[in-house]
């Protein structure tokens, strides 16, 4: 396979064809914040976060879909990226009902973190104040579409990994929601298998397990980084 | 008493066929079937069914994901992100109003919010008596007589709230 060479904040990258900008960036040392991605499943640039700016091209190219060219000359955090970033942070807040206080995820999700790593303080939007409603009809599980980003890691990592396909999205624009079934009661769709992989994947406290309270919800992610590297490399490295 | 069709009829039932006997499954049937069931055919299937049931009731929307061995979400999921395809039976008169650019200048939200204070029901919905339907479009392509209406599939131009507001009456008083 033939290498490419790069060039990411001014740091020399050599990494094989195909691999996206933000591997090349991982491989640097170089952080770049993302929400949508998810290791182990397909990428789709949802979330805009890990926008760069490549030289020679005027718009701003999302790192996890884009892929590396020969002597490309990357730019991750760049005033301009900054101030885009927290912009779409705030967007996100402002969209949805993002209450940390009373939120399981408290401390241990990933949009929080990520406002931090902005350094958003506050919103300079409108809060929309959504009522999306909370579906509990799981025996084990809960989905509070308020605390959804829209990510869809909950549904790539139910299509890609565990092969159930439960979730999608539905409607469109300020509408979007993420349906379970035939937009049925989670609780009411047969093709879940209760594996709880969406529980893990989900980056906020939309999707939680039942009984947890306030900050309780701590994720396994090194369980579907496990389980990718089973089914691709049978390799049972846990 | 039985009829002796009906065991026959039985008999033929294939397993995909419907268990309502519904022509218009058939047609869906053959439409698939055109499309070798190939997944990648769901809108085309979609419009089929839309065209022959008028709206896409979850029977229909289940039927067409087994037929095309889809996920029921991803199915739902496509049926709600398009505009065309409509969830739910509209009722017998429609009534458009358009929310593009050029009417949105010149009023149109006006006689929107009109319609829907007068109908008591909101954009995309349809009165409980299955009368009257209110949508929203983006340009219709009238510009030039902006703000439009389509009533029942006639276009009006120039709309004052009160125009359309007699109009609906009408439907109303029916
Ligand atoms: S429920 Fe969680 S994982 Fe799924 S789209 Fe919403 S935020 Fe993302
Ligand atoms: S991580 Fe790249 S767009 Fe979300
Ligand atoms: S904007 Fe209404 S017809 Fe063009």
């Amino acid at each position: 396979m033939s290498v490419k060479t790069l060039k990411i904040d001014g740091i020399d990258i050599a990494i094989e064809e195909g691999a996206t900008v933000l591997d090349a960036a991982r491989q640097a040392g170089v952080p770049i914040p993302t929400l949508c991605h998810l290791d182990g499943v397909g990428d789709i640039g949802a979330c805009r976060l890990c926008l760069v700016e490549v030289g020679g091209s005027r718009r701003l190219l999302p790192a996890c879909v884009t892929e590396v060219a020969e002597g490309m000359e990357v730019q991750t955090n760049t005033p301009k990226l900054q101030e885009y970033r927290r912009m779409t942070v705030e967007l996100l807040f402002s969209e949805g009902n993002h209450v940390c206080a009373v939120c399981v995820a408290n401390g241990h999700c990933e949009l929080q973190d990520v406002a931090i790593q902005v350094g958003m303080d506050h919103s300079r939007f409108t809060y929309r104040f959504p009522d999306r409603g909370v579906d509990v009809s799981h025996e084990q599980f809960g989905i509070d579409h308020n605390r959804c980003i829209l990510c869809t890691r909950c549904v790539r990592v139910c299509d890609e990994i565990e092969g159930a396909h439960v979730w999608d999205v539905a409607q469109r624009g300020a509408a979007c929601y993420i349906v379970s079934g035939l937009n049925q009661p989670w609780g009411e769709v047969d093709a879940c298998t209760s594996c709880g992989k969406c529980v893990d994947a989900c980056p906020t406290g939309a999707i939680f397990r039942k009984g947890s309270t306030t900050g309780e919800k701590e994720r396994d992610r090194a369980k579907l980084d496990f389980l990718v590297t089973a089914r691709e490399k049978h390799e049972w490295t846990r | 008493m039985q009829s002796p069709t009906t065991t026959k009829q039985s008999k033929a039932a294939s397993a995909k066929e419907h268990p309502s006997g519904d022509r218009r499954f058939k047609t869906l049937d053959m439409t698939m079937k055109r499309y070798q069931y190939k997944p990648d055919a769901l809108i085309e299937v979609l419009h089929k069914a839309q065209e022959s049931f008028g709206y896409l009731e979850e029977d229909v929307l289940t039927y067409i994901a087994r037929g095309l061995k889809l996920p029921l979400s991803k199915v739902y999921g496509t049926a709600t992100f398009y505009h065309l395809f409509s969830l739910k039976p509209n009722g017998a008169h429609t009534c458009v109003v358009c929310l593009g650019t050029a009417c949105y200048v010149k009023g149109s939200n006006k006689v929107a919010e009109e319609l829907e204070k007068e109908l008591g029901i909101k954009m995309g919905e349809t009165t409980a008596d299955g009368q009257i339907s209110l949508m929203a479009a983006r340009c219709i392509g009238a510009c030039g007589i902006a703000p439009a209406v389509v009533f029942d599939g006639t276009v009006a131009g120039k709309q004052e709230p009160e125009m359309a507001l007699t109009k609906v009456k009408e439907w109303e008083a029916e």
